[in-house]
């Protein structure tokens, strides 16, 4: 590693350390929204991992998080808690293999469209098994607190980070890299496109479904409407594009702001949500291409074009 | 019968909204995820003039198809003509598209929430039983069935008689091409989207006669015509009309055979056939 790098890793392991203090404040208000900073944190993070070098908008979050949600909810009375999050995980993973195959040969559209109605399908399915077998939701019982649930996002966001900065170096990172920039050169070098996109998509659905499982504890009841929301992907989706998924750090940067804001205008203005989410794809698009990532490298590259010219 | 006669029907209704989809993305190349939005305001405008002024949704239609035709004659000249002009490439407009169109569908939600709440609406229209080979069917179903149809067969004869059709055709092939023959492709476009949004909202003040809507329901129509226009082959008319057919019946299928909360499962499941084995869609040439 460089020197440069060792320093980034003393940052983001101070400012983690620091983050991990959050409980000790004991304000159940700070708590409560620092698990949702955490949630979003990972989800939109992971999300960018797939999204940002591959240009393909995934809408597919809320199903792989409501089924790591149902994970838990159906396995918590027959496995250790321990156990269900890679279980989790694994079958994230494995639906966003699925996905991934059937869509990701073609074009950018298709995908879209697939993964917009997943979380639907997938409530659907939900709830069509749950009338069959007759019953309407699950408890999940654990003496775990909220305290836990945050301590547990945070570990996890390291680990997608890691993850992140471990495949931004590596030959799939690269490869991944060239193919956002242009498929049909990156076809022509001998990369094995479709896999590539299909590997990096598996990580974010599993990391999606392992939140999911997480989560489930702070939920207790567990039905279809309250694991499967479709607004959650597109929460994930502007918070990650807000931030900007150049960098590793960009959506972090999206989340808080987002976050806060979201908290505000659903406690007060509750209606407006959706107005909400509609305004703020609109200002990404015109005013904020590129995300506050971009906005910071274009303001950069001015100062630094003003310095050469003095 | 009765499930293919119902499919049929419900069919018929998918392919006017799907065939208002397919315009705005074979010939202006956007996918616009706010169609099912447009859907709704026509539908919309159809419930409040028959409930206030008693206004029969069939007169309905003179008055949404042209304000339907300006307002996304404004949306692409003002919102997605700079998208256009400022992408580098085919790959940078649909991610600007999806997300614009997505926002504006959206935006469009929040409105129609915050102006009229988000009740459910629906009236009642020509809801008199009639009786085809045997079983009962509702009139206004039947009534929307013809209205569609008569609408989807009036614009295939135009795309193919006409010379406006023949240019919106030309740009749906090669847009590239159709500039070298004379044809101004940017104010085509915009005619093209325009003329989609119109017929959507057209689909949708025939369906609110049988359907029963609220604000946020758009979302579900999108999504079916998406999948009806990506099975049928973008651009192509007859492949519309079919699947939208197909798609209609296979719902009606197993919303009476297994069980009616499952009709977005079936549409997927056709739907991934498709992707699977044919994404040029049903009379889509292999790309080479």
């Amino acid at each position: 590693m460089k020197r440069d790098e060792w320093k980034t890793l003393g940052w983001a392991t101070a400012l983690l350390a620091v983050a991990a203090l959050l409980p000790l404040t004991g304000d159940g208000y700070l708590i409560s929204l620092g698990v949702s900073i955490a949630m979003y944190t990972v989800l939109a993070t992971s999300w960018a991992l797939f999204s940002g070098p591959t240009h393909y908008i995934s809408l597919a979050t809320a199903a792989f998080f409501g089924i790591g949600t149902y994970v838990m909810g159906s396995g918590i009375e027959v496995l250790p808690y321990w156990v269900l999050l890679p279980i989790a995980g694994l079958i994230g993973g494995v639906l966003a293999a699925l996905v991934g195959l059937a869509t990701l040969r073609l074009s950018g559209v298709y995908f879209v469209i697939f993964t917009l109605g997943l979380a639907e399908m997938t409530r659907q399915g939900v709830t069509w098994y749950q009338n069959q077998t007759g019953h309407k939701g699950t408890y999940v019982l654990t003496d775990l607190t909220d305290n836990d649930i945050y301590w547990q996002l945070l570990g996890l966001a390291a680990l997608v980070y890691l993850v992140g900065w471990g495949i931004g170096r590596s030959r799939l990172g690269f490869a991944l890299r060239i193919i956002g920039d242009d498929e049909d050169v990156a076809r022509h070098v001998g990369i094995n496109t479709a896999l590539s996109k299909v590997a990096l998509f598996v990580v974010s659905g599993a990391v999606a479904a392992i939140v999911g499982a997480i989560i489930a504890p702070r939920y207790v009841y567990i039905e279809p409407s309250t694991a499967f929301t479709p607004m959650l992907s597109f929460q994930v989706v502007i918070m990650a594009l807000l931030g900007g998924t150049g960098r590793l750090w960009g959506p972090l940067v999206g989340v808080i702001p987002f976050t806060l804001l979201w908290e505000a205008i659903s406690s007060s203005f509750p209606n407006q949500t959706t107005l909400l989410l509609g305004l703020s794809f609109l200002a990404i698009v015109y005013l904020l291409p590129g995300g506050f990532v971009g906005l910071y490298d274009r303001l950069k590259g001015r100062a630094a074009k003003r310095s050469a010219m003095a | 019968m009765d499930i293919l006669i119902t499919g049929l029907i419900l069919g018929g209704t998918y392919a006017l909204i799907a065939l208002g989809l397919n315009l705005q993305y074979g010939v202006s190349r956007i996918m616009n995820l706010a169609n099912g939005e447009m859907l709704v305001i026509g539908a919309f405008v159809a419930f409040t003039l028959f409930t206030v002024g008693q206004v029969s949704p069939l007169l309905t239609i003179f008055l949404v198809a042209p304000l339907a035709y300006v307002l996304n004659w404004l949306i692409y000249r003002i919102m997605l003509r700079p998208l256009v002009n400022r992408a580098k490439n085919r790959g940078m407009l649909e991610v600007d598209a999806i997300l614009t169109t997505f926002g504006l569908s959206f935006v469009m939600v929040g409105i129609m929430i915050w102006a009229f709440g988000g009740d459910y609406f629906s009236y009642s229209y020509l809801a008199r039983p009639i009786v085809i080979f045997g079983d009962n069917f509702g009139l206004n179903r039947v009534v929307a069935f013809l209205c569609a149809a008569v609408l989807c067969a009036g614009l295939f004869l135009w795309l193919n008689v006409s010379r406006a059709g023949m240019a919106i055709r030309a740009v749906a092939v090669s847009p590239e091409n159709a500039r070298l023959v004379g044809i101004d492709v940017p104010k085509l476009s915009a005619r093209a989207f325009a003329l989609g949004g119109a017929v959507t909202a057209v689909g949708g003040a025939v369906i609110s006669t049988f359907l029963t809507l609220d604000a946020s329901t758009g979302v579900m129509f999108t999504m079916k015509a998406l999948i009806i226009v990506i099975m049928g082959g973008v651009g192509d008319v007859r492949g519309t009309i079919l699947a939208a057919l197909v798609l209609g019946i296979g719902e009606t299928f197993v919303a009476s055979v297994i069980d009616p909360g499952l009709t977005l499962v079936a549409a997927y499941a056709l739907f991934i056939l498709i992707l699977l084995f044919r994404p040029q869609g049903f009379f889509g040439r292999k790309p080479t």
